[in-house]
């Protein structure tokens, strides 16, 4: 479970969260939509740990354990994932040998036993498979050269192998056509699990019908303005942000 | 650490030694400039003219073309000014859609008479550099003296030694000179001569100016210039220059320095035109001074003949968030050398620089030559730089799909070269200049394609 | 990925001078009288039994290097060099020249064992290690052991010390040193001439491809001497050979100096492939100590359609002035030069190339990643030449530079001449950080900053890690984390 209190966080001296209070239960699929600038990817960062935000109040608790005095990879390793808007390249650095660096540096992390490497390949293999992932796509260098529609199913397959607890997705559909959305979507779907808990942030409704919320939450100007259900997500279809952000203000 | 023993002087430079001792209390200027101008003469003296031993002279030897030191042309006469107005016109037409403010320098003399004085707007002021020596205050003469640009470069303290000829020009705060500035050259005299001009030009913080520097030598004589203009951009100031050489005679030489230093989001743009003529060097000394400030160095050099030219640049990152951008494109046929040395230097702290150089070659004939060196000298880590260098023929395949469709080889050869060296005059902001750029570059092409 | 693992565990046991070679060893020893005259010369050329033309070719040199003055363009800044205060030959006093390795003193033995360096064929053939390299090793001044000799000779291959080549094989000797390198081609160059102790001497026939690798491994042990090894490999036509050098000196205080020549020699379609792992001791962290390598290397693509690839890891030294280079002077003939550079602490790294274009369709490609940490500058310095005859020269540049910390330089200087209308050049540099927003990526899948940094320089320099034969780019690229520990901040 994903416990966010009063959450304020700024960058160079420029306040972007301001009181942001939000629970994310195990199981759950809460969706964050809101307009452009209302900080939806900045809570994203903020929630696993890059550096230059400075966090001026509140706490961000998961499963009781306090994330904002962890590393990023110490958070990574407690089962937070974010699948970027903007996946980076990493230039000479194969995609098998990214996979293979994370995942044992993780398991080492947490005291498992590191994956030898067939067992490795295999599970790695099974999971392109099922995200149509062909195979010589894993012994490029990571990200480099692929089309944007590789890049977010590259972060779908990492987020399968690393058995997160909980999942960001930031924007996972910008730029995708429809039938990459499905794969992502599907893939995303595969992954729901009860011990498991999703924030998709997005900015349209579209991805909502793929991957189907249990909670929408409005968020602008760097705090929830409203939360319901999956119906919620329809209406601002249908009306745009206006509502909300003149609620906000 | 090895002291090499200097080599022995040279008549050019014990002619040029004479000269000065004979001209050093005639110079303009009061006791400053002349310390100013013993200290860069004992520089010179010490130096020599640099050769391709100096590291920044890798690949033209100035020693060598200086083989004699011409005498130095003296400020023009009234009739030879008046000689001069009559034919400015047919000599240096107007610029095409460009309603230019023109500054008339006879070898390299601010002549008032026959430049635009009286419609100069306010908070602009114009005066003969002879004027601004005598003049002017300490600051106006520091400035001159652009200190820590170009330091150590013998043919800059030779300019310095002698400069007489020139302007000083001066854009008060905030103001917008919406008319270019067009500093227009002339050579009256049919007789060898050696120019050595220095111009300042000072812009005021938010100030705008487009300043275009043509130069026009008609007389077919033997010209050594050694013509050095200073810029000072101050904070939000914005500067666009564009600069046209005259095609001197074969045997001449010409070393036009440009002394650049921006404060804090400033705006630099400039872009040369060389033509060959000799011997050119263009050397461009650049410094950030202050953050968040962009340069832009372009150019084309279009070379011929014997043609020999050297763009020279070296700009210093000093502050942080600066960007600079380089890009010349060259063309060389016949004998021609082209020298492309840029060098970007990143400072301890100037973090965030943003510095990227490209140079272009395309070699049209088996005896030319293009040397290119760029280069890196970075002490801050958190930067992106980078330089790309290509030297290349025109692309047989373009060529040949141009002529399948009709065009004869020499117009295809015409057309693709005319849209390399484009390339390098779409960075000129100003619409109406760029179009003349291009049309002067369309002339060297169009002279190549009929010869 | 287990050799990042590897490499991050490696960094976190070595001490803050992470280097791992440097004990001495305490070997009697046979030393020239301190300092350099004529006399020193003679007693180096006496010691090996040297024919009188030899003799005179290094007196020749070392009159030569007397009116000679020290080259001082690099940027490089180090102390006065005193030729007087050097020893300037050193040799195991048991043992006097390379013989059976039975004989060999077990002490010299040792050093090699703890170095990893396979000495005993029987333990190489009994399958330590799956592929089989043949190995001269040089002590201070002279080899004193190379092994598959035997076997090499079966197939005609030459591999041995050059002090011994000099008696059976002198016509090739005659013919073919110098010949790249004249004996006046620069101050170290001309030094290493009049004072060159041992080095190897590979000579592979028409129409053969060398067996197995050839390797030579340079070890600096004695104090205050200086070592001057002397390489020469002629590939004859048709003929194939990978080449690798390793080398590592005892950690000391004061600087110790190597200025070593290599000569390649291909001819008509001959290959020679050359690899270096450079690991001299660089000095601590402060720069006291290391080693002065001035190396002048240099190929000559003499025949039609040949090849020379220079292949580089340069971690060590506290000077490098370094610049492998190919003279493209057959016909077809092809350069190439992978280079990895990385320096830490007060390292100072000059190191580059020269591709000069001489005959026709030659082409030539440069491939070089510098990394500078810590307080360290380094150095790219190239340049690549067509002549006014080289019809249809090629050539493909990319030097990048990664910067870890603020305190460092990088710098690029290339020198690209194109004298030739055909020739089609193309040079492309970078030089960045490590960016944040990729630290942040891999951090955010579970990697500590540390490994974060290994596995992007890792992939910085792939390109160049692929040109080594295997067994060197597994040694490379733990190298490369080492040299680079207390780097990331």
């Amino acid at each position: 479970m994903l416990e966010i209190r009063n959450l304020h966080a700024e960058i160079d001296g420029k306040k972007i969260i301001n009181g942001l209070s939000l629970t994310v239960n195990d199981g759950e699929i809460a969706a964050i939509m809101g307009p452009n600038g209302s900080g939806k990817s900045t809570l994203s960062y903020v929630i696993s740990g890059r550096e230059g935000y400075t966090v001026t109040d509140g706490e961000i608790l998961l499963d009781g354990a306090n994330l904002l005095e962890m590393d990023a990879s110490v958070r990574a390793a407690k089962g937070v994932f974010l699948a970027f808007q903007y996946p980076l390249e990493i230039p000479g650095v194969t995609t098998m040998t990214f996979l293979k660096a994370c995942m044992n540096a993780q398991r080492k992390a947490r005291g498992e036993a590191e994956f030898s490497t067939p067992d490795f390949m295999k599970r790695v293999r099974a999971g392109a498979e099922k995200l149509g992932v062909p195979q010589d796509m894993l012994r490029r260098a990571l990200n480099v050269g692929f089309s944007g529609g590789e890049k977010k199913r590259m972060e779908v397959l990492q987020m399968s192998l690393l058995e997160p607890t909980f999942a960001i997705l930031d924007e996972t559909d910008s730029g995708l056509d429809i039938d990459a959305l499905r794969i992502v979507a599907d893939g995303v779907n595969a992954l729901r699990d009860p011990k498991r808990s999703f924030l998709v942030i997005t900015h349209y409704q579209r991805l909502l019908d793929y991957i189907v919320p249990d909670t929408v939450h409005v968020m602008s100007k760097g705090r929830i303005v409203k939360t319901g259900g999956k119906e919620l997500a329809l209406e601002l279809e249908a009306n745009g942000y206006r509502d909300f952000v003149g609620e906000a203000a | 650490m090895n002291a090499r023993s200097a080599p022995p002087q040279t008549s050019a430079e014990a002619k040029i030694a004479a000269d000065y001792v004979g001209a050093r209390l005639s110079l303009p200027g009061g006791h400053a400039v002349a310390d100013l101008r013993d200290a860069a003469f004992d520089a010179f003296m010490a130096a020599g003219f640099p050769t391709r031993r100096v590291e920044a002279w890798h690949y033209t030897d100035l020693k060598r073309a200086m083989s004699e030191a011409l005498p130095i042309a003296s400020p023009p006469s009234a009739t030879s000014i008046l000689a001069q107005g009559a034919r400015l016109a047919s000599l240096c037409p107007r610029m095409e859609d460009v309603d230019s403010l023109r500054v008339v320098l006879v070898d390299g003399h601010f002549i008032p008479a026959l430049s635009d004085v009286v419609r100069l707007p306010q908070g602009v002021a114009l005066h003969s550099l002879a004027d601004a020596l005598a003049h002017g205050d300490a600051a106006l003469i520091e400035a001159l003296a652009a200190p820590g640009l170009g330091q150590g470069d013998a043919a800059l303290a030779l300019n310095t030694a002698f400069m007489q000829g020139g302007f000083v020009l001066d854009i008060a705060a905030g103001v917008d000179v919406v008319h270019p500035i067009e500093v227009v050259s002339l050579s009256s005299s049919v007789a060898a001569q050696a120019i050595y001009g220095r111009s300042l030009v000072r812009l005021g913080a938010g100030a705008r100016l487009t300043l275009v520097e043509a130069e026009a030598c008609d007389n077919g004589s033997i010209e050594q210039r050694n013509c050095a203009l200073v810029c000072q951009i101050a904070d939000d100031a914005t500067l666009e220059h564009v600069f046209v050489p005259a095609e001197l005679s074969q045997g001449s030489t010409h070393v036009a320095h440009l002394l650049a230093s921006l404060q804090s989001r400033a705006s630099f743009n400039s872009f040369t035109l060389a033509r060959g003529g000799g011997l050119v060097r263009r050397q461009v000394f650049l410094r950030f001074d202050g953050d968040h400030s962009k340069a832009q160095l372009a150019g084309a050099n279009l070379l011929k003949g014997r043609d020999h030219c050297d763009t020279t640049l070296i700009v210093q990152h000093v502050a942080p968030h600066c960007e600079s951008r380089e890009y010349f494109k060259s063309v060389l046929d016949e004998e021609a050398t082209g020298v492309y040395q840029g060098k970007v230097i990143v400072a301890p702290g100037a973090q965030k620089t943003d510095g990227a150089m490209k140079s272009h070659a395309i070699l049209l004939s088996d005896g030319a030559t293009m040397n290119n060196k760029p280069e890196l000298e970075i002490f801050a880590d958190d930067v992106v730089c980078g330089h790309g260098a290509t030297v290349s023929q025109l692309d047989e395949d373009q060529l040949f799909y141009a002529q399948a469709r009709g065009l004869p080889k020499h117009d295809a050869e015409a057309m693709l070269l005319e849209a390399f060296v484009d390339e390098s005059a779409d960075r000129i902001e100003n619409e109406a200049i760029r179009a003349h750029v291009i049309a002067l570059m369309g002339g060297w092409l169009a002279a190549r394609r009929r010869a | 990925m287990a050799a990042v693992q590897e490499t991050v565990d490696r960094v976190k046991s070595v001490d803050v001078d992470a280097y791992k070679y440097g004990f001495f060893t305490d070997i009697e020893s046979d030393k020239a009288p301190k300092g350099l005259s004529e006399d020193t010369v003679r007693f180096i050329s006496a010691k090996k039994n040297e024919p009188v033309w030899l003799t005179e070719w290094r007196l020749d040199a070392y009159r030569r290097w007397l009116t000679m003055t020290e080259p001082d363009w690099a940027r490089v800044e180090y102390p006065k060099i005193d030729y007087q205060d050097l020893y300037y030959y050193s040799a195991p006093k048991s043992s006097p020249g390379p013989k059976n390795l039975d004989e060999v003193d077990p002490e010299l033995l040792r050093v090699y064992e703890k170095l990893g360096i396979p000495l005993r064929e029987q333990e190489v053939l009994a399958g330590v290690q799956e592929r089989r390299v043949a190995v001269d090793a040089v002590f201070d001044s002279v080899s004193v052991a190379t092994t598959f000799k035997a076997e090499l000779a079966k197939a005609g291959v030459i591999f041995c010390p050059i002090s011994e080549a000099v008696h059976s094989h002198p016509e090739l000797v005659k013919k073919y040193l110098g010949s790249v390198v004249p004996v006046t081609d620069n101050y170290f160059a001309t030094l290493n001439s009049a004072v060159f102790s041992d080095g190897s001497f590979v000579y592979i026939p028409p129409g053969v491809r060398c067996p197995m690798e050839l390797s030579t491994y340079f070890r600096i042990n004695e104090q205050n001497t200086g070592q001057f090894e002397r390489t020469l490999i002629i590939a004859d036509k048709g003929s194939y050979v990978s080449y690798l050098e390793g080398c590592t000196a005892p950690k000391r205080d004061e600087n110790q100096l190597h200025a070593a020549v290599v000569e390649l020699i291909t001819h008509d379609d001959a290959e020679i492939k050359y690899s270096t792992v450079q690991n001299w001791y660089p000095g601590d962290s402060e720069g006291k100590g290391g080693i002065y390598n001035f190396v002048t290397k240099r190929g000559d693509c003499r025949g039609a359609r040949s090849k020379i690839s220079w292949t580089q890891v340069e971690t060590g030294s506290a000077i490098t002035w370094k610049y492998p280079s190919c003279i493209l002077r057959g016909d077809e003939s092809r350069g190439e030069f992978y280079s990895i550079a990385i320096s830490n602490g007060r390292q100072q790294v000059d190191s580059g190339t020269k591709m000069i274009h001489l005959g026709k369709n030659t082409t030539s490609r440069i491939i070089s990643k510098g990394i500078s940490a810590g307080r360290s500058n380094n150095t790219y310095r190239g340049q690549v030449s067509a002549h006014r005859k080289a019809t249809n020269a090629r050539n493909f540049t990319n030097c990048d530079s990664l910067l870890i910390g603020e305190t460092c330089g990088a710098h690029t200087i290339p020198y690209i001449e194109a004298k030739n209308a055909t020739a089609v050049f193309e040079h492309e540099a970078t030089t960045s950080k490590i960016s944040e927003d990729q630290l942040f990526y891999c951090k955010q899948r579970g990697l500590s900053a540390e490994e974060a940094t290994a596995l992007i320089v890792n992939g910085f320099v792939r390109d160049v890690l692929q040109q080594l034969p295997m067994e060197f780019a597994v040694e490379a690229q733990k190298l490369i984390s080492i040299s680079l520990e207390g780097s990331v901040g």
